[in-house]
């Protein structure tokens, strides 16, 4: 067994740079680079997708990645570790397989995890008894289920795990929670089983802080001067270890700051009670953890307690809730906050002229510049112009479509300084609706195959 | 004791949950947790984001990290891909929070 592993975590989300993974790869020492690509509303986007075309529905921006990194990947025996299969991680194996023929790498071995698309079974789960009624407001699920994209369980880290051991050292998974692809490597490699609450816990923890990439290396942090060459900011590496104890530090040279404020700032995002942070392996209590900074840019985490799960999966459902549609102009002042109010009801007054309403709820109003993200806190009553961000939802789609011819005619026929608009009329697209339900777990299997290039 | 904005010395991060935010405050020494567990009450953090949360407030404590975590619902006009505000996901406010005047 070895007595530490690095793990790195390249990127954040679907979007965030590639530079993350790419420099992991090359400006230090690396075990496993773990890669999260999946929000609830991406899930969606990924089945629409699919539905268009059978070879899509994964995460492209993973097979990009692997076009820049594979060979370095190859040749230092790095094992990669993402959640890029969305909705079809068939699909998923195929393009990665075939970039690894492209380049020459023989014998490279890439392994998918299935069973987390419960999208089909949902009827059959309906019937059997299974409610799914909306963790949040405990509405039933045939509210929804007539308009359903997506529908997901939060798989954990045994089945990470498992893909390793079946000997992939590319692993593609659908719908596993985030900090389960740093927890998968540590059960791989420290043989933890599956009471072993405050090792899972202690992993959970440390995908917690890494599952953001950058976020816990001085991005997004309040002291922000503090933080040196956001430039090349250094992602995250987890130096993890059997007693479940882990540091977590970034490569040398790299920019940013990790510290033990940057480690508990990113502690508390997202945070609901941190006394029981419930995942699928276990359920984890934050206020164990002691977080002490060891050296520069290292801190470590160690003393965390867990406890068992429950004996349900968390599952994600989203689904067709609307239209919806949000356009802007840039109103300049004197007076700017006066022309863009007046521009607002120029906008309603003439769609009633023409036969077309919003209720208050399906309408926003914003005056970006004056204190919109510190509405009542931070306000200003004069600024020398602002921007008139305003939007509808509806059910109908053609109202939706309406609402966004009537805002560049503001420019010549509103108060005077209505410009910067750009990009054409705001279009309408869909609402996903998100679904968050409980499943028993008997009703999920998750299962693992590894192919060869 | 004198006036003083949280943000001269607390940090805070706060980020999305369902149609609500969450916010996260902490400090780096005993004192100011006691300062920050005594003047931030659910019915002031309620108060100081009476135009942005809508629900209920609920307060945690997280000793270890000198933190709490603040979870505003119905903060977000919706939510996800529901919402049509700016600031869809909350992200601002923890600097929002770091505004707030306390006695220190």
């Amino acid at each position: 067994m070895r007595d530490k592993i690095n793990i790195g975590y390249g990127q954040g989300f679907w979007g965030d740079s590639i530079l993350g993974p790419v420099r992991l790869v090359k400006e230090g020492p690396l075990d496993y680079l773990a890669l999260d690509y999946l929000a609830e509303v991406t899930m969606s986007i990924m089945q629409k997708l699919k539905g268009r075309n059978p070879a899509a529905g994964y995460a492209t921006d993973f097979v990009q990645m692997l076009d820049r990194t594979l060979p370095d990947i190859h040749e230092k025996g790095i094992k990669v570790i993402a959640n890029a299969g969305g909705v079809n991680s068939e699909a998923c194996l195929q393009a990665v397989l075939e970039l690894a023929r492209k380049k020459g790498i023989k014998g490279l071995k890439v392994g998918v995890i299935d069973g987390d698309d419960i999208l089909t079974r949902i009827p059959e789960l309906v019937k059997n008894g299974h409610a799914m009624k909306n963790m949040d407001d405990g509405r039933p699920l045939s509210e929804i289920q007539g308009t359903l994209l997506s529908a997901n369980a939060y798989i954990g880290a045994f089945a990470v795990a498992d893909c390793l051991a079946a000997g992939a050292q590319i692993v593609i998974a659908g719908r596993v929670t985030d900090p389960a692809l740093v927890g998968g490597p540590m059960i791989h490699e420290f043989g933890w089983g599956p009471e072993d609450y405050d090792k899972l816990a202690a992993s959970t923890v440390a995908g917690h802080i890494a599952e953001c990439g950058a976020q816990c290396t001085g991005g997004n942090y309040t002291n922000w001067r503090e933080v040196e060459d956001f430039v090349r900011i250094g992602y995250p590496v987890i130096e993890g270890r059997p007693d479940g104890q882990f540091v977590v530090t970034k490569h040398e040279g790299t920019g940013g700051l990790l510290n033990r404020n940057t480690i508990v700032s990113q502690l508390l995002y997202e945070m609901g009670d941190p006394e029981r942070y419930l995942g699928p392996d276990c359920a984890a209590d934050f206020t164990s953890a002691m977080v002490e900074e060891i050296g520069p840019n290292r801190v470590q985490v160690s003393g965390i307690k867990g406890g068992p799960p429950t004996d349900t999966y968390k599952i994600s459902l989203s689904y067709k809730n609307g239209y919806k549609a949000v356009g802007q102009l840039t109103v300049a002042g004197p007076d700017a906050i006066d022309k863009a109010k007046l521009c607002a009801e120029i906008v309603w007054g003439r769609l009633a002229l023409d036969g077309c309403e919003f209720s208050e709820d399906e309408k926003m109003v914003e005056f970006v510049g004056a204190g919109v993200t510190h509405a009542g806190i931070l306000e200003s009553n004069d600024p020398p112009e602002v921007v008139l961000r305003i939007g509808v939802k509806s059910t109908d789609k053609a109202k939706v479509t309406r609402f966004g011819s009537e805002i560049v005619p503001l420019v010549t026929s509103g108060p005077p300084g209505v410009t910067g608009f750009a990009g054409g009329r705001p279009k309408a697209t869909d609402i996903v609706g998100y679904w968050p339900a409980l499943l028993d777990k008997t009703q999920v299997r998750t299962r693992v195959r590894v192919e060869e290039s | 004791m004198t006036k003083t904005k949280l943000g001269e010395f607390a940090m805070a991060r706060s980020g999305d949950k369902g149609d609500g935010s969450n916010v996260g405050i902490f400090v780096t020494n005993a004192a100011d947790y006691e300062l920050i567990k005594r003047e931030l009450t659910v019915e002031r953090v309620k108060q100081h984001f009476d135009r942005i949360c809508f629900g209920e407030v609920t307060r945690y404590e997280a000793p270890n990290m000198l933190a709490l975590n603040f979870l505003l619902r119905d903060s977000l006009g919706g939510g996800g891909s529901e919402s049509l505000k700016t600031d869809a996901q909350g992200k601002a406010h923890g600097l929002g929070l770091l505004e707030m005047e306390v006695e220190r």
